[in-house]
């Protein structure tokens, strides 16, 4: 056999993976290693971006079965997208991985509570209302630390079910109902935007959504919130639930598609959705009838910190108390849409807050929230948390700024683990408390919101 | 392999979770920087020197072939693994064990990635100049394996100038040192550095020990385009007869320039035959007077035109366009063979026009760029592996290129090194007294020929050594 003997190329996968060519795109040159956190705690080929599509391309090539465990390292990957970052030919590997997840579905599902979950309660925002409540409920009763001695010990589920209670966020009313369809820009109209509302967003943070509604009219935005928005598909899409995704994909396009003339931007406070909504041209390449209207909506969507700091008036001043604080790159926020710069200019403008550096550099350290990783890898998940949490204290920081809930709820997990007292706060959140005080105009019951609420000083951790 | 040996190398390296055989692992191994791939027996993930030479002890009783691997970044096939061998993966041992300031260097072990040695000896005020394209990720076991260089070696030297000291694993499971902690040393014979640039093929290198300089403060670039290859070439040479040694002289020929230009708009001039990056370095006045100096050599040389930094951070926007050469190659073809042939500096405009008459010959692309300060040239022919027609040519293009090097007073490899690309054209460059005694050294090293077989030697000169 000679090194210059040609290969053949096989297509195992079509039509699940976006085509053969875009795995031989990557050159091997191991640019993706540096950055990789699970290949930095392994040193393992196997964990690195490098060798999941040397899998991938194994099992194209005819050279490896679709074992299960092809598929179990292709979940290795945290979906942080720091190797995309970097890539030299742009071979676009977090996709891949993403797509090779969902070609391996059909030999190896995911487990049956996780598509459960996907499926049937995360596919409708009414859904996860209804099952939030009785957790609400047992999280108010403290009833939840009773289910964690009563079912933690099964077999399976068990070690996830203790680590959900371990960090899962103080479940909330959930926002979206009482959220009205427009909220008028406070004096004179500049924008018209439209608010993607994150699932999580609504039963977990209501506070910070709150916030960016009252902050965007503040700006000079009116807002049209479409209230039969469904979840943007990214939890679908990073377990490889990629039809449901798609089907989500499709029906978000196609509600924001109604609304009137006239809308700038769709803005989300959430960095996991906003990469969705703005993966969905990506997703939906390929669907003819699809793929343009995908592209016009991808577009339009904007993460509240970027589309702030595009359109921010320069008399609307910002003060806090002060603060010194690190503001946390959420990788899809940094790594997926390129946002970082916005996010700090922002922070930048508010009086009293010192923004300390923090030790991530770019690609972002991934704090290992990551979708559900810290549910499915925990142990890895923590040792990324860990890591994330000594760079934190490194900085001296007594306060967390970030724009993801998965990593303000990640890094609440690692404070409340190291019993450290930190608080973490949206940007919207910090710009919210920070603008001057008006008299008399206020939109606040607009969105169903006290003040007191708002107002609420710096103990709040309980994400 | 058999469970027997399986159970050897398990209790060699004396935990499950260090040793695999599985398919996916197998299938993750098999490769390196370039396209060639095959599938190792094991892998092992050693911690220790202890545990890679009780390895090596197993190996060299079973007659096992044993490949060492870094971060498999290497560009020759050095660290591809051969059937039924024992995939060694070094890259878990990557613990900087001492940087000194009073003796100015820094003992490393083999996994550590090369930037992250460079930027904890920075932090210190020192520096470890060798820069091999791929620092980023890289390991200082291979840049000791293959004598790695980078741009920066025409002002600082290879890997083998800063290499003090080594510990090797041999085959059997010996482990002997060799060098110390001092820049003299004539103790003996030179052993370390019959080790460095051996790709694997004697030992497996299990500590370093290197040389640091002092940092120097800063850096300024110029950058140059010529309508003659010719005159890019006679500028550089002036440079170095007036006493400046750039710390860079990074060339570009046209098709590299319009590459890099369709990739990212840099304003470069597409019509052009040569693009010269220079690059000063040192006390920041030096520096400044150094690349004023070097942009009249430029411009008296026959540049069309010439661009100077005036700060550090200036000077990194101008290197830009030159670390945009790898990504905005890897844009033009799905595959590319990169070459790595070496000419004195006199007859680099000779060998950019047969690399380019060797590329038209054989109907295929090619780029080529390099760093003329030392004459090396990474020629670059774009193919597709799918295309059989198309790797035939490939296959006859690269074995015309080293001919033409080895013609033009070259050498095959400048720092890539043989690996199995270009064991076969040993021949070309040494002669077969040469070829004898490293066999020989082969033979006292490696009597069973364990390590790293069908690599750097030609095949019947590497069977005569077992």
């Amino acid at each position: 056999m000679s090194l210059f003997d040609p290969i053949n190329g096989q297509r195992f996968f079509a039509p699940d993976l976006p085509g053969y060519d875009k795995l031989l795109g990557c050159v091997r040159c191991g640019r993706c290693l540096s950055v990789c956190p699970t290949y930095e705690l392994t040193r393992i080929e196997t964990f690195s971006p490098r060798g999941r599509l040397s899998l991938l391309r194994a099992v194209e090539d005819g050279r490896l079965e679709l074992t299960r465990g092809v598929a179990e390292h292709l979940y290795h990957c945290l979906d942080c997208r720091s190797c995309d970052t970097v890539c030299p030919p742009g071979v676009g590997i977090g996709e891949l991985i993403v797509r090779g997840r969902a070609a391996a579905e059909a030999r190896h599902a995911r487990p049956w509570w996780l598509r459960r979950l996907l499926d049937v309660f995360l596919a409708s925002p009414a859904r996860v209302e209804t099952a939030a409540a009785p957790l609400r409920l047992l999280q108010a009763l403290r009833l939840d630390r009773l289910v964690v001695l009563t079912l933690g010990g099964l077999p399976g589920i068990g070690a996830t079910i203790r680590t959900l209670q371990a960090f899962a966020p103080r479940l909330s009313r959930p926002l979206r109902r009482e959220l009205p369809r427009v909220v008028r820009a406070s004096g004179e109209e500049r924008h018209r935007v439209a608010f993607f509302l994150g699932c999580l967003m609504n039963v977990a943070m209501p506070d910070v959504s709150r916030a960016t509604l009252h902050v965007l009219a503040r700006a000079g935005c009116t807002v049209l919130i479409p209230r039969e928005q469904a979840c943007c598909g990214a939890p679908h899409d990073d377990q490889g639930q990629r039809a449901t995704a798609l089907r989500l994909a499709r029906r978000n396009i196609a509600l924001f598609e109604s609304l009137p003339d006239g809308i700038e931007a769709i803005v989300t406070d959430c960095a996991g959705c906003g990469a969705a909504l703005k993966e969905y041209a990506l997703w939906l390449a390929d669907d003819p009838e699809w793929a343009s209207r995908a592209r016009r909506f991808s577009a339009r969507v904007r993460d509240v910190t970027e589309w702030l700091d595009a359109i921010w008036p320069e008399e609307l001043k910002l003060d806090h108390e002060p603060r010194l604080a690190v503001y946390h790159d959420p990788c899809h926020l940094a790594n997926i849409q390129g946002v970082r710069a916005a996010p700090r200019s922002l922070l930048a403008r508010v009086s009293g807050l010192e923004l300390r550096p923090l030790a991530n550099g770019f690609p972002v350290e991934c704090c290992g929230s990551a979708g559900i990783y810290n549910l499915t890898h925990t142990a890895r998940s923590l040792a990324l948390l860990e890591r994330k949490m000594a760079a934190i204290e490194a900085a001296g920081a007594e306060m967390v700024v970030s724009a993801n809930p998965g990593c303000l709820m990640q890094i609440a997990w690692g404070a409340r683990r190291a019993n450290r007292s930190l608080s973490l706060r949206h940007v919207v959140e910090i710009l919210d408390a920070s603008l001057p005080k008006t008299a008399g105009h206020d939109d606040d019951h607009v969105i169903g919101m006290s003040t007191k609420a708002r107002k609420r000083g710096d103990s709040k951790n309980e994400f | 392999m058999n469970a027997a040996i399986l159970s050897e190398l398990r209790a060699a390296v004396q935990d499950d979770i260090r040793l695999s055989v599985a398919p996916e692992d197998l299938a993750a191994y098999a490769y390196d920087g370039t396209w060639a791939e095959t599938a190792p027996a094991v892998v092992v993930h050693p911690d220790s020197s202890e545990q890679t030479a009780a390895v090596l002890r197993v190996a060299h009783a079973r007659r096992i072939p044993v490949v060492p691997r870094g971060s498999g970044t290497g560009l020759a096939g050095g660290s591809l693994p051969v059937p039924g061998a024992i995939c060694l993966n070094l890259a878990r041992m990557n613990r900087i064990i001492e940087i000194s300031r009073g003796d100015s260097l820094a003992i490393a072990q083999p996994g550590v990635v090369t930037q992250d040695l460079q930027q904890a000896v920075e932090k210190l005020g020192l520096f470890y100049p060798p820069d091999p394209a791929s620092s980023y990720q890289c390991t200082l076991g291979g840049n000791v394996a293959t004598n790695a260089g980078g741009p920066r070696c025409l002002k600082y030297g290879v890997t083998s100038d800063y290499v003090l000291g080594l510990t090797v694993c041999l085959p059997g499971g010996a482990i002997m040192r060799l060098g110390g902690r001092t820049i003299k040393n004539v103790t003996g014979y030179n052993l370390s550095q019959l080790i460095v640039g051996s790709e694997g093929t004697l030992g497996v290198v299990t500590e370093i020990v290197l040389r640091l300089i002092p940092r120097p403060d800063a850096e300024r670039t110029a950058l140059a385009t010529f309508s003659r290859m010719a005159d890019a070439c006679a500028a550089v040479g002036a440079m170095l007869s007036a006493g400046i040694v750039p710390l860079l002289a990074e060339l570009m020929d046209r098709a590299t320039i319009r590459a890099v230009e369709e990739f990212r708009s840099f304003g470069l001039p597409t019509d052009v035959e040569a693009l010269l990056l220079i690059a000063v370095d040192g006390d920041p006045a030096l520096a400044q007077s150094a690349i004023d100096s070097a942009a009249d050599i430029l411009r008296g040389a026959g540049a069309r035109d010439v661009r100077l930094s005036r700060s550090s951070e200036e000077s990194d926007a101008l290197g830009e366009a030159r670390r945009s050469v790898s990504p905005a190659i890897a844009r033009l073809a799905p595959h590319k063979l990169g070459e790595d042939v070496a000419v004195p500096r006199s007859r680099i405009p000779e060998m950019v026009a047969r690399l380019q008459d060797i590329a038209r010959e054989n109907a295929l692309d090619i780029v080529v760029y390099g760093h003329i300060g030392d004459g090396n040239l990474h020629p670059t022919l774009l193919c597709d592996r799918r295309d059989n027609a198309v790797m035939r040519r490939v296959e006859r293009a690269a074995g015309q290129m080293l001919e033409a090097a080895v013609a033009l007073g070259g050498t095959l490899s400048g720092e890539h090194g043989i690996g199995v690309f270009k064991r076969d054209y040993m021949r070309l460059a040494c002669d077969s007294e040469a070829l004898r005694r490293m066999a020989a050294v082969k033979r006292v090293f490696d009597p069973h020929g364990i390590m790293n077989p069908g690599k750097k030697l030609p095949e019947e000169i590497e069977k005569g050594a077992e």
